[in-house]
């Protein structure tokens, strides 16, 4: 395959930032997105320039570590998956492909298609902790959680925190990356000692932190590579609410 | 950044979707009054008359009459807060290739039909309130100082012909507002639920579609009929 890529160049969060235009011929169908990066900086390396820079670490789709705003799709124009996981047979051979950074005001971009995404640490980092039984090592089956409810969870907690709904938000909104985290504790019973405090500090640092509000576009789940459900926002508006009217603090 | 916001952002869109509940319950009463400028009895004008009388002279009306304003105004200011709020965070550097994520049309232009909403809210507030208010003149009904609302209505629709284009298209906008805010009202609320959330994007995409065709077809009826 013969491509024509469009790439977001941008020396550093000050510098201005321009597209570049790039021409990489004899492209595998069968190789990954960014495999296809890999060979087109090695031509520009040939040429003694400097690499494209873009983030990525397991490339198994795990880490969350990829981002790429691809033709006007975070993770590009497969559903369901990472940047890592999309193949170039996705693609047509004479195909222009532009490439962006994702964009939002809490994801200041660090260098080309890198951006900062540790506002979304910083929101993990506010939920705080849970308390947990000291002693011994408890029985695995002393509490008793339903099937239902632990399937829930465990779709919520498979958010890998890649950004993509920010991304794909009109708004930036990280209403699905805060509910997902939100949801994973609140839909266990080791998550109810400080369920008041967690979603009052979560939202608290997610507004502080200038995100934006969530619309009802769902966007955000059309794009997210782990299919993660919007019904955890609802969720977590639910738990938001009667923290503030239930909870003294 | 630091949070510029004075209530936090579920809080903001929370007040937003209950006033957008209230608003939604009060065009269902409006609608239910203007049905009577159609001859759908024999004395429908009587009672459109008698209906406005009693919503403009009733005291408990009065208390409700203020909450609605309340209700509009709460609903639009904090509509442009939080859309302010939300340009801020998207940045001043947008995409170059425009979102192929399928959101609806509706949902995406919120901001925009709400603007074009309000502007015929306007329009009919100066129209009809102030006649009311004696702000602005219009027919009385004969020995009284209240203003004749179905002579009004009647004539605008017979006689004015881009004033009923701009009345049908209005609903047309207002069909595209109400599409996405009946469901988003409730999902914001937090009642998402596997059973019932079907059942209330359905109800949501039938009040839509249903109220606004309501009032398009008065005008429609006297363009045709008149």
């Amino acid at each position: 395959m013969d491509l024509k890529l469009k790439i977001w160049r941008q020396e550093n969060a000050q510098a201005k930032g321009e597209f570049k235009t790039y021409n990489v011929a004899g492209v595998s169908s069968d190789s990954s997105f960014l495999e296809m990066l890999d060979v087109l900086n090695e031509s520009i390396v040939d040429k003694v320039e400097t690499p494209v820079c873009f983030d990525h670490d397991c490339r198994e789709g795990i880490c969350g570590m990829c981002s790429l705003y691809i033709n006007g799709r975070p993770h590009g124009p497969d559903d369901a998956i990472t940047t890592c996981q999309l193949h170039m047979r996705k693609f047509k051979d004479g195909d222009t492909i532009t490439i962006e950074p994702w964009r939002a005001s809490p994801f200041p971009v660090i260098k080309d298609l890198v951006v900062d995404r540790t506002a979304l640490d910083s929101i993990i980092q506010s939920g705080g902790y849970t308390s947990a039984k000291t002693g011994g090592v408890p029985d695995a089956n002393a509490t008793l959680i339903d099937k239902y409810s632990s399937d829930l969870a465990m779709d919520a907690a498979s958010c890998i925190g890649c950004g993509a709904c920010v991304a794909a938000c009109k708004n930036a909104s990280a209403m699905l990356f805060v509910a997902a985290k939100v949801s994973q504790f609140a839909l266990l019973p080791q998550g109810q000692v400080e369920k008041t405090k967690r979603v009052q500090d979560m939202v608290a640092r997610m507004d502080e932190l200038g995100f934006g509000n969530c619309t009802n576009t769902y966007a955000c789940e059309m794009e997210c590579p782990k299919e993660i459900s919007v019904t955890n926002i609802a969720r977590m508006n639910r738990e938001f609410l009667s923290s503030k009217v239930c909870s003294e603090q | 950044m630091s949070n510029t916001k004075a209530l936090s952002s579920i809080t903001q869109k929370v007040i937003m979707s209950l006033m957008g509940i209230f608003l939604i319950m009060f065009l269902l009463v409006h609608l239910g009054i203007n049905l009577f400028l159609l001859p759908l009895t024999e004395n429908h004008r009587e009672i459109f008359l008698a209906s406005a009388e009693f919503m403009s002279t009733f005291p408990p009306m009065k208390i409700m009459e203020i909450g609605l304003f309340g209700g509009f105004i709460i609903h639009i200011l904090y509509g442009v807060i939080v859309q302010l709020q939300n340009w801020k965070s998207r940045g001043s550097k947008s995409y170059a290739v425009a979102s192929k994520t399928k959101a609806t049309l509706a949902s995406k232009t919120m901001i925009y039909s709400g603007i074009l909403v309000f502007m015929f809210l306007a329009m009919h507030i100066y129209q009809f309130y102030f006649v009311k208010l004696g702000l602005n003149t219009g027919p009385m009904l004969e020995g009284t100082h209240h203003p004749d609302f179905y002579k009004m209505a009647i004539d605008l629709f017979t006689n004015d012909a881009i004033f009923s284009t701009i009345y049908i298209l209005s609903f047309v906008v207002l069909y595209l507002h109400l599409s996405h805010a009946f469901q988003s009202a409730f999902q914001t609320l937090g009642w998402n639920h596997p059973k019932y959330t079907p059942i209330v994007k359905a109800l949501g995409e039938i009040y839509a579609i249903v109220v606004p065709l309501g009032f398009i077809s008065i005008p429609i009826y006297y363009m045709i009929w008149g």
